[in-house]
């Protein structure tokens, strides 16, 4: 392992005050991710995964608890400073791609190098450089409603990679695809984990959280598992519920 | 981010959605139409009327007796004497005796009602007339009261047709007078412009009009800026042969101008005031349609912050935004105010050119506006929580 987490959880909890009742998203969670990890976090909805990804992202601050990222309390931060370090250090892929519809392949792409404030001849050869290794430079001025949606979700890929981040965060990123589709985004993640991104993946399919080197279960806002994926998601399963059980 | 991108960025957003855009920059376009229009058109008024003035003189003084129930006049010769006796500051002098007549061509039955103005010989010098044919009067028509006139293209041309109007004869009340010049065009020859004129020696218009007193004199100034020294001289004289400033009046074409200048000026102030109440309705539709586009577009904030984009980011985005939706509807509120006040002018014949003062003063002003509404639904956008506007649908 190395010297320090890329992401630290020290008991993070979150808090949801509907109506009268009180909702646990988070209760109680730590754990860690370190540099060239390749993570799932897995939970059916409702588990408190969204919660989980959205406080990883800088999108959503914790009710209780410290969040580190790369050693900096998030929490304590401003708004510009929490869009400053999603800037250097995260890169997003969502389930519904989330590109601009009236920007073109390109341009998306350079969003998040024009907001680092690099030259505009350096952000087009970064975003060039991106699209390139997901393989769809041919497309880059096309709009994304020309776009498959495995083209489009490889133009978010290419869009977070862009700015070198340090983690790579990816929500649901074959929830919109077809299952062959999905297997390619799937093997295009194992592939930049192997050259050594950081990898957080959440999502709510044991075949997919199993091609992952590590995984957390979280169930009511509790993490009732976190380690190397059982061979057989069936199993897994059978065994994670006997866990469950314990904590 | 670069403000060149940002401005595409808007123009982009502006064209997406084209129909609306334009019922938005509507109240922009007509406010800054209404601006562009109005300054143009009292321009264009206050510049035919100028012209007008300009035409009679600018260096011209009008002498008039004020007639208070005695019989105290200036007789020509004292007025020429102070006029002589200053030639640093008066050029040239005329007696003005204006009478309405019937006047006829000799052979023709057709009369008609004219006015009949009656000068000297310098009077086509102080009124920059050109006699195109023949000679304006001189000093011996009017010394010996000869029956001769000359005049303008209308009478020209409805009494005897063009060019053979010379050496003919005109009846002025049943007194004939033979035409001895006829002045250049000045307008277009029609009824009641300024080529319907007919002028004869003071002297005989004088004795037409059964008043030997002459009531109103036009003198002119070797320079514009010596008219108050010009005044006290005149002042200063004719107090002396009259017994009293109360028998005259002296009337400075320059100085009606400058104050029909200042009229005019304080009218177009108090139009514009009008035409800037529809910018301000206009800033308010910017506005309004400004935070529509904010919350239907609360998806697209909320990706852009995912990316990193800072408050700054934001509201500069929506800002230039409105700006740019101001902006352009200013340039084409100036197209529309420029092309109505075009045609405006060609209705009304005036000469109305689309004031430079007013297309600045609308453009910059249409933009601050843009800015000044843009800002609060950008501020808006801007503190837009990243979560919930990425959850936005």
């Amino acid at each position: 392992m190395n010297q320090k987490p890329l992401v630290e959880f020290q008991n993070i909890y979150k808090i949801y005050q509907m109506g009268d009742s009180q909702v646990r998203a988070l209760d109680g969670v730590s754990f860690s991710v370190y540099e060239g990890e390749f993570v799932a976090i897995i939970g059916q909805s409702g588990s408190g995964k969204s919660t989980c990804m959205n406080i990883i992202g800088c999108l959503d601050i914790p009710t209780e608890g410290t969040y580190l990222l790369n050693g900096a309390d998030v929490s304590k931060l401003t708004d510009d400073e929490q869009s400053e370090i999603r800037n250097q250090t995260l890169g997003f892929i969502f389930q519904q791609y989330n590109l601009l519809p009236r920007l073109n392949i390109l341009e998306n792409v350079k969003l998040p190098l024009m907001y680092k404030g690099l030259k505009e001849s350096e952000q087009t050869e970064r975003a060039m450089e991106a699209l390139n290794r997901v393989g769809i430079a041919d497309k880059c001025h096309h709009k994304p409603s020309q776009l498959s949606g495995g083209q489009q979700q490889r133009a978010s890929i290419a869009r977070a990679l862009a700015g070198s981040p340090s983690v790579i965060l990816a929500d649901e990123p074959t929830g919109a695809l077809d299952s062959k589709t999905s297997a390619e985004v799937i093997a295009f993640l194992i592939q930049l984990n192997a050259l050594g991104n950081t990898i957080i993946l959440i999502t709510h399919d044991n075949s997919i959280a199993a091609q992952a080197k590590r995984v957390i279960r979280i169930h009511d806002g509790k993490i009732i598992y976190d380690g190397i994926p059982a061979g057989d998601s069936i199993i897994r399963s059978t065994v994670l519920l006997q866990k469950e059980g314990t904590v | 981010m670069k403000f060149t991108k940002t401005v595409q960025l808007a123009f982009g957003s502006i064209l997406s959605n084209k129909l609306r855009s334009l019922l938005t920059m509507l109240g922009i376009i007509i406010g800054v139409g209404a601006v562009i229009i109005l300054v143009s058109i009292m321009d264009g008024i206050t510049g035919q009327v100028t012209d007008a003035f300009e035409s009679f003189g600018m260096n011209n003084i009008t002498v008039s007796m004020v007639s208070r129930g005695s019989t105290r006049y200036i007789e020509p010769d004292d007025m020429y004497e102070i006029i002589d006796k200053n030639p640093d500051l008066f050029t040239y002098c005329t007696p003005n005796v204006s009478l309405r007549a019937t006047v006829k061509a000799k052979n023709s039955s057709d009369s008609e009602n004219a006015s009949v103005t009656g000068t000297n010989e310098a009077y086509d010098k102080i009124n920059q007339l050109t006699t195109e044919q023949g000679r304006f009067l001189q000093f011996i028509d009017v010394e010996k009261q000869l029956k001769v006139c000359v005049i303008g293209t209308y009478y020209e041309q409805e009494f005897f047709g063009k060019g053979k109007a010379l050496g003919n004869t005109v009846k002025i009340n049943g007194v004939p007078f033979t035409v001895i010049g006829v002045l250049e065009e000045k307008a277009d020859s029609s009824e009641n412009s300024s080529d319907q004129c007919i002028y004869i020696p003071y002297t005989v218009a004088s004795k037409l009009s059964n008043n030997r007193f002459i009531s109103s004199y036009t003198v002119t100034l070797t320079d514009a800026n010596k008219l108050e020294k010009a005044k006290a001289a005149l002042e200063k004289n004719l107090t002396k042969i009259l017994g009293s400033s109360d028998f005259y009046s002296i009337i400075a074409t320059q100085e009606i101008l400058e104050e029909l200048n200042k009229i005019m000026g304080t009218m177009k102030a108090a139009l514009v005031c009008i035409a800037g109440i529809s910018l301000l309705v206009g800033g308010i539709g910017i506005m309004n349609i400004m935070l529509v586009t904010v919350t239907e577009r609360t998806k697209e904030i909320g990706i852009r912050k995912s990316l990193g984009a800072k408050k700054k980011h934001i509201l500069s985005q929506f800002v230039v935004e409105a700006a740019t939706i101001s902006g352009v509807g200013g340039i084409l509120g100036i197209l529309f105010g420029a092309i109505v006040s075009f045609v405006a002018g060609k209705l009304m014949n005036v000469t109305i050119l689309p004031s430079l003062f007013a297309i600045v003063l609308a453009f910059s002003v249409s933009v601050a506006i843009g800015i000044m509404f843009g800002f609060l639904p950008a501020k808006n956008a801007a503190n837009l929580n990243p979560i919930d506007a990425l959850r936005f649908e």
